[in-house]
């Protein structure tokens, strides 16, 4: 049974956490984060949920006790943004590393500094190499159902990694949405009983966990974390079509949106995909073969279906929600670009930051960008390769 | 209490194999303190560190029991973890058989870089024991000073120069700090004594909520002492008062061992080549200080432990 509910995306995460009532959830405050383990504690308090609640000192602590937890043979989770995520950067390549399947929403939030609250993938993208895997949403419908996904997708036999379910700070985390979710049974079979394989409360078979690991092993190490990457891929797809099945909404591992005969797209991540999606809709009705590529998984990163998906297109704008100081345009920019310079069909690739510190995305903003986009088209020819977007220059 | 002789037919739990060096503390200390765990198996968390890497080379380990080890500063919060995993499997009837929590930190993951996560831990009331293998400096790294490095100890980060005389700010008072925390039990204890460890250990392992061991884990490369001698090194370190015995159960301290007579901290400080130059002429002042560091500090633990605050007799 699904019923339509007004909720913020924290809520509908919250609520996602809710039907999934994992055995350990260590977690601590932070805006825009911060609802999460709020509303989580009142499930907590009043029985809603008979999780065990740690509320730790520090997201270090969150994130290292979830390890501990996860090792344990528990399903846990935590949540964090920002500075969080940051101060976690060292334990997340653990967790990875330890193949836990632990799973963490993220509040996307600009990194300090200087210090602000406000969205940004700063802090997602700083996790970018760290073994885990990164689903993005758009809304907080995608965000609720990613979560419950991860759950799954995580603990899958052939990956067994940490997922990092990300949703943009206060557009989607505070603003109410209507969504709909799934009943407790459904979530509770969806998502089944988490059964670990080697873990330290098993008593018959004791196992030692992140042992010192020389250059004899840790190679081979790395390599096996890259092979649950690739295989995660095909997992990702399968339980996408597998909520498809009890939800309606089927996932994959990008969206397509008006790309089949697009001449010009944006690539974008999280909530800046429905202001394109609407921008997109206007100039087809002037005529404009406008798409958008909309990856939901990020980590690892689908480089087949975006180069299938952007094959025909003349002209791409990549919209980066963080900047690399590379000097040489954002993160999502060089990943699209690297995947597009195998099908040498000359398509031209720019980038555009856009929204550092929450400044607002504009659907003028992304007019401007398909204007760009349309003009480098017809001309063929590119004088800025990485722009950006609402600035003051 | 059970006689060593019972203590050596108990199945070991951190067996040989491991890469210690000779003379090393933390092997006895470790050995002795799980031997106290009577019927429930043990998780072993450990912070990074001499014992963690000499202990578990991939694909090899020293634990016959299991064992996590997760960074430098968070042994705190991953045993936690693992101690919420356990409360949550067995409440939803996953698992049913008894285990205890037991983690292991140097100084330099404990009184520095891992104190907020053991404080943490602490205050959140764990069902878990953390012991401190203190051994007064980075040794793992090659020696560098840490907040329990003694006054005047000479470490790579705390040389003995041609102006600064080695560490110069007293050790900080850790096992106080984690009494501070209203912990079911905290305590200080040392293997020249292995009664007094067994019986800590075991207290620290049976109360209810979490516990703190300090113990004194003499390190031959980085204190400069003949090896063989460890048992002897830490008995000075009792004997001078510099490592006092005591135990702060439920608020209550309590001494747990009064030196017959006043041994002055030369004798602790002078088989250690991390002292020599304290001996030098001239340093004499260097060395009352040393010693005045110790007395006062006694005198307050003899105040709070009830006793009438008075040195031993010369």
């Amino acid at each position: 049974m699904k019923s339509k509910v007004a909720l913020t995306g924290n809520e509908a995460v919250a609520q996602a956490m809710k039907q999934i009532n994992p055995d350990v959830v260590a977690a601590y405050p932070i805006t825009p984060q911060t609802e999460i383990v709020q509303i989580f504690s009142s499930f907590v308090a009043n029985g809603e949920v008979d999780t065990e609640f740690v509320a730790v000192e520090s997201e270090h602590s969150a994130m290292s006790a979830a390890i501990g937890a996860a090792a344990g043979g528990a399903r846990a989770m935590t949540a964090t943004s920002s500075q969080g995520l940051a101060l976690m950067f060292e334990v997340v390549y653990i967790a990875a590393s330890m193949r836990l399947p632990i799973v963490f929403p993220v509040v996307n939030r600009a990194l300090s500094g200087p210090i602000n609250i406000h969205c940004d993938h700063s802090d997602a993208m700083g996790l970018r190499d760290s073994g885990v895997i990164q689903l993005f949403s758009e809304n907080a419908q995608e965000a609720y159902d990613n979560m419950i996904q991860a759950v799954r997708i995580a603990e899958h036999s052939d990956v067994r990694l940490p997922v990092m379910v990300n949703m943009d700070g206060f557009i989607t985390s505070h603003a109410m949405d209507v969504l709909e979710v799934l009943d407790d049974e459904t979530v509770r079979n969806f998502v089944g009983t988490y059964v670990p394989e080697d873990y330290l409360l098993d008593a018959e078979n004791p196992i030692s966990i992140g042992n010192f690991d020389m250059y004899d092993f840790y190679f081979e190490h790395k390599r096996q974390q890259v092979e649950a990457m690739k295989a995660a891929k095909e997992v990702i797809r399968e339980i996408g079509k597998e909520f498809g099945r009890i939800s309606g909404r089927e996932y994959g591992l990008i969206e397509s949106y008006k790309l089949d005969d697009a001449d010009v797209a944006v690539v974008v991540l999280n909530s800046a995909a429905g202001t394109a999606k609407g921008v997109a809709d206007e100039l087809r009705a002037n005529g404009v073969k406008a798409g958008v590529l909309k990856p939901r998984v990020y980590r690892p990163f689908p480089q087949d279906e975006i180069r299938e998906a952007l094959k025909g297109v003349k002209a791409v704008a990549v919209l980066d929600r963080a900047e690399t100081f590379s000097t040489c345009g954002g993160p999502i920019f060089a990943d699209i670009r690297n995947v597009l310079y195998d099908l040498k069909n000359d398509i031209k690739v720019v980038n555009y930051v856009y929204g550092l510190g929450g400044r607002d995305l504009r659907l003028e903003h992304v007019a401007q960008v398909f204007e760009e986009l349309e003009n480098i088209r017809k001309t063929g020819r590119v004088d800025e390769t990485v722009k950006y977007l609402g600035l003051r220059e | 209490m059970a006689t060593l002789k019972e203590l050596s037919r108990v199945e070991e739990r951190f067996v040989g194999g491991h890469r210690l060096c000779a003379g090393c503390g933390h092997g006895i200390s470790v050995r002795m303190i799980l031997n106290a765990v009577e019927d429930a198996n043990v998780v072993v968390g450990c912070a990074t560190g001499c014992l963690e890497v000499a202990s578990t080379i991939y694909p090899y380990t020293a634990w016959n029991c299991s064992f996590i080890h997760n960074a430098f500063e968070n042994a705190g919060a991953t045993i936690s973890g693992v101690e919420a995993a356990y409360r949550a499997l067995k409440k939803r009837g996953k698992i049913d058989r008894d285990f205890k929590f037991i983690a292991f930190g140097g100084d330099g993951g404990t009184y520095d870089i891992g104190l907020q996560s053991l404080s943490g831990a602490m205050e959140r009331g764990h069902n878990i024991v953390y012991v401190c293998l203190d051994n007064g400096a980075y040794m793992n790294t090659g020696i560098q000073r840490s907040s329990a490095t003694p006054t005047g100890a000479d470490t790579t980060t705390s040389p003995a120069g041609k102006v600064i005389p080695g560490k110069q700010q007293p050790r900080k008072d850790l096992t106080a700090i984690m009494a501070a925390h209203n912990i079911s039990y905290a305590a200080q204890t040392a293997i020249n004594n292995w009664q007094d460890v067994h019986k800590k250990a075991k207290k620290a392992i049976e109360v209810e909520g979490p516990a703190f061991l300090n113990v004194l884990s003499p390190c031959p490369r980085g204190w400069r002492y003949n090896t063989p001698d460890i048992v002897q090194i830490t008995k000075l370190a009792v004997e001078t008062r510099f490592w006092p015995l005591y135990e702060v159960e439920n608020g209550k301290w309590k001494l747990n061992y009064k030196p017959k007579k006043y041994v002055p901290v030369e004798e602790f400080l002078k088989p250690q080549g991390r002292f020599r130059h304290l001996f030098k002429p001239g340093n004499e002042h260097l060395i009352k200080a040393i010693q005045e560091e110790v007395d006062s500090r006694w005198l307050a633990l003899l105040e709070r432990c009830g006793e009438t605050p008075e040195l031993p007799p010369r």
